[in-house]
């Protein structure tokens, strides 16, 4: 082999190992950091598995604020609220401050994991207008709205 | 009236940009002089026209002209005059219309300042902006009609998203629009080299000060949109790996490597063929960032309109940029020369090593962000990708970088013996790692983030310097304008790193809930409520906090961080009091009322939080004056690289 092709089998080597280190680190920390979306029905009826029902899996709980529910002690920042889709509610405990467009009817992305049969948040999302609901929740509310023959609020535009 | 004629503007700005699309190119293939010749009139008309268009709707945001569909969802009667320009880009049509305004000025400036190059090349080149204007130009006027009518006209507006309503506002998109579309110049350059079939050092000399400067507002608007996001959003974060973050990051990293790399390209010939395709990939992933944010595809904090027909347009636009270029590349790259060998220990490998590193960083972000639409359309559940997956694979893919970063400016081309610049550096190293674990013992926490912080930017700062010393000393060999502003960029890499690790592993956080005349400690930080008053505002009604904050118990600054419910529809907002330090940011945030004059509040300390956008700051700062260097500017052919299709590759 001349030098110019054994550097180049080097070079085309150090690449491959190169190229398949990166994708074991990838697909691992993908596999870490991937968070599903749930409705409370999903959580609630199994169908979202065992590891999230039983508080092992870290998950994203949509849905909407359910009007009514929303509950915080005086002078405390502990809030409580239920996560409904309509054909489940899930109530939900969390500590910190509440987003500026949180309110009761309104879309809303929760992380976090199961605790007793109490979804605990880490973080809540909720959407920066008022209008717009995030479209994985408008798709899974959705299907929800279609079982109850519930008329679907037109998809809003954001940026309005 | 005003409104149609604005119309009229973007549908003859269409027609100018198939003009300066079509006869050139035809020319170009056909070698006739006067088609080519249209280009630059056509690129002159397109800018003209649009600006008239810009104009019309800056007026009618001005004069509160309601009938315009676009200006009554968008402001209303309240809005300071400040807000009503800055309006104009506060949704989907309007800033799309900056969009091809910004890609207008940069085809005009490639028109102005292209008379070195030959006919041919300059036809080629403004011809595939042209094209690239067409396509943005019939998806602004046959999608997205900023000067649609509302009749009968409302007699009041909705109003401007308040999260817009800010000085931050006023520059980060221009900025960010500039450097996105600027890209479209390197691009152009590629496709017309490989129409040409080769690449031709003076054409390089020529495109590199256009990649820096596009790069540099990239930058720019980044860094502003990072700041942005600290003070006004109230989480007091600088950077969240959002998609819409993460569609600008890309085409800034692969324009970072397009820096590097169409310098080793121009000098030494290198990896011509890969500079075209890396220029080709850095356009079409600022392509891809628009689509992202536009099409609304993607769930994220910023999201803009969410229509699926804008969706496709956008996609098929992408798909036939993407796959025409990628086509072209596959049909033209094999014949081009080859650059001179290089050995093992060289600044070439260096170069290679760093595109390398930018590019897998950058498909890791492209992965991380497309990786909720596979799983979407594979069916595997609706997924998120969080922050960590970005974190930790960005660290360990910019680490080699860090630590290579020094090496290369003090590397010789071609070949080097890898004992040289290392023993040059060693104590700088030595120095680096010493102070680094000053930084260790003397962390109040998080210690080791804080040693690799201090040493990570010593290391990148001091070898940066040596370089700077070293140039400066030997005399005859002037310090070009070129090298100062690798020196500013490197630099700016070194300030970004104490600012982002330190910030990282000194930061702390607290979210109370206060009375008033209750206070909470943060490290040397006590923080005092003093009070909740009601503020009026010219288009809202704010409830503003009174925070004193001390500082070794010495009074430092009095904070108002404000909680406003804007007039039209009542949306809320934070607003952050902040005291801006060199060394430490105090910060403090209005949460919701808890009932009983408690509120919640959001406290936090930020050490050398500042230091990230400084850092940005200088690194934008040297691609600017890397710009400005006379050697790019030079009519004649006299340079050492190979001229177009010389001999003299590896084989």
């Amino acid at each position: 082999m001349n030098p110019t092709r054994r550097r180049r089998l080097w070079f085309v080597l150090a690449l491959l190992a190169a190229a398949a280190l990166a994708a074991t680190l990838v697909a691992f920390a993908l596999q870490r950091n991937v968070a599903y979306l749930y409705t409370p029905n999903e959580v609630l009826s199994g169908a979202a598995g065992e590891a999230v029902s039983s508080g092992d899996a870290r998950f994203r709980l949509g849905g909407m604020v359910e009007t009514g529910s929303f509950r915080r002690e005086d002078g405390s920042l502990v809030a409580r609220f239920r996560v409904t889709d309509g054909d489940a509610q899930l109530e939900v405990v969390y500590d910190r401050m509440l987003p500026d467009l949180f309110r009761e009817g309104q879309a809303v992305v929760a992380t976090g994991r199961m605790r007793e049969g109490v979804f605990v948040a880490e973080d809540v999302l909720a959407k920066h207008d008022e209008t717009y609901v995030p479209k994985e929740v408008a798709d899974k509310m959705g299907l929800a709205h279609a079982r109850h023959n519930v008329e679907d609020a037109p998809p809003a535009e954001a940026g309005q | 009236m005003l409104p149609e004629l604005g119309q009229a503007a973007l549908l003859l700005a269409l027609v100018a940009a198939l003009l300066q699309a079509l006869l050139p190119l035809a020319g170009a293939a056909g070698g006739r002089a006067s088609w080519m010749a249209v280009a630059r009139p056509a690129a002159y008309a397109q800018l003209a026209l649009l600006l008239f268009a810009y104009a019309v709707l800056t007026l009618a945001f001005v004069q509160q002209d309601f009938s315009v569909k676009y200006v009554a969802d968008n402001s209303n009667s309240l809005l300071p005059m400040v807000y009503r320009f800055t309006a104009v880009w506060g949704a989907h049509e309007g800033s799309m219309l900056l969009w091809v305004l910004m890609l207008a000025v940069w085809n005009a400036a490639v028109a102005l300042w292209s008379r070195r190059l030959p006919e041919v090349v300059m036809a080629r080149v403004l011809g595939v902006i042209g094209l690239v204007a067409i396509g943005f130009l019939s998806f602004l006027a046959f999608t997205s009609n900023p000067f649609l009518r509302l009749l009968p006209a409302p007699l009041e507006g909705h109003d401007l998203n308040p999260l817009l309503q800010d000085p931050g506002m006023i520059v980060h998109p221009p900025m960010l629009y500039v450097g996105y579309i600027g890209f479209v110049v390197p691009f152009a350059f590629a496709i017309a080299a490989l129409l040409e079939g080769q690449v031709d050092a003076r054409w390089l000399r020529w495109a590199r000060p256009w990649t820096n400067v596009a790069w540099g507002f990239l930058t720019l608007g980044i860094m502003l949109g990072s700041w942005w996001a600290y003070y006004e959003l109230g989480w007091g974060g600088w950077w969240f790996w959002d998609p819409v973050e993460n569609a600008s990051f890309m085409p800034w990293l692969a324009g970072a490597a397009l820096i590097h790399s169409q310098a080793a390209t121009e000098k030494r010939g290198s990896f011509g063929g890969w500079t075209l395709l890396l220029a080709i990939a850095t356009f079409s992933l600022s392509l891809l960032g628009a689509f992202l944010v536009r099409s609304g595809v993607l769930t994220s904090v910023h999201s803009f309109a969410a229509d699926p027909g804008r969706g496709l347009f956008i996609l098929a636009f992408l798909a036939a940029v993407i796959g025409g270029a990628l086509a072209l590349y596959v049909l033209r790259a094999p014949g081009l020369p080859q650059g001179r060998p290089f050995a093992a220990a060289s600044r070439e490998t260096l170069l290679l090593v760093n595109n390398l590193l930018l590019t897998a960083a950058c498909a890791m972000v492209l992965l991380g962000t497309l990786y909720p639409l596979l799983a979407d359309a594979l069916a595997l559940g609706k997924v998120s990708v969080g922050p960590p997956y970005f974190g930790t694979l960005f660290i360990v893919l910019m680490a080699p970088l860090v630590l290579l970063v020094p090496l290369g400016p003090l590397t010789r081309w071609q070949q080097e013996q890898a004992s040289r610049p290392l023993a040059l550096l060693l104590p700088w190293l030595g120095l680096a790692l010493a102070l680094g674990a000053v930084g260790y013992f003397m962390a109040p926490q998080g210690p080791l983030k804080t040693a690799v912080g201090v040493s990570a930017a010593l290391w990148v700062g001091l070898g940066t310097a040596r370089f700077a010393w070293s140039r400066l000393r030997a005399s005859g060999r002037a310090f070009t304008p070129e090298m100062l502003g690798m020196v500013l960029g490197h630099a700016g890499i070194a300030v970004f790193l104490v600012g982002a690790l330190l910030v990282e592993a000194q930061h702390v956080q607290r979210e109370v809930a206060m009375s008033p005349g209750d206070s909470a400690r943060i490290g040397r930080y006590e923080f005092r409520l003093e009070g909740v008053e009601r503020v009026q505002g010219p288009n809202y009604v704010a409830d503003r906090g009174l925070v004193q904050v001390f500082r070794d118990d010495r009074p430092l600054a009095l904070l108002h961080p404000e909680k406003r419910a804007y007039a039209s529809g009542g949306q809320i907002m934070t607003d952050a009091g902040i005291h801006a330090g060199v060394f430490a940011d105090a910060f403090a945030a209005l949460g919701e009322p808890l009932g009983n004059g408690a509120w919640a509040v959001r406290l936090q300390v930020k050490p050398f939080v500042r230091w990230i956008w400084a850092g940005a700051l200088l690194m934008a700062l040297g691609g600017f004056v890397t710009a400005t260097d006379r050697r790019f500017r030079r009519v004649s052919a006299n340079s050492p690289a190979p001229r177009a299709g010389a001999r003299g590759g590896t084989d």
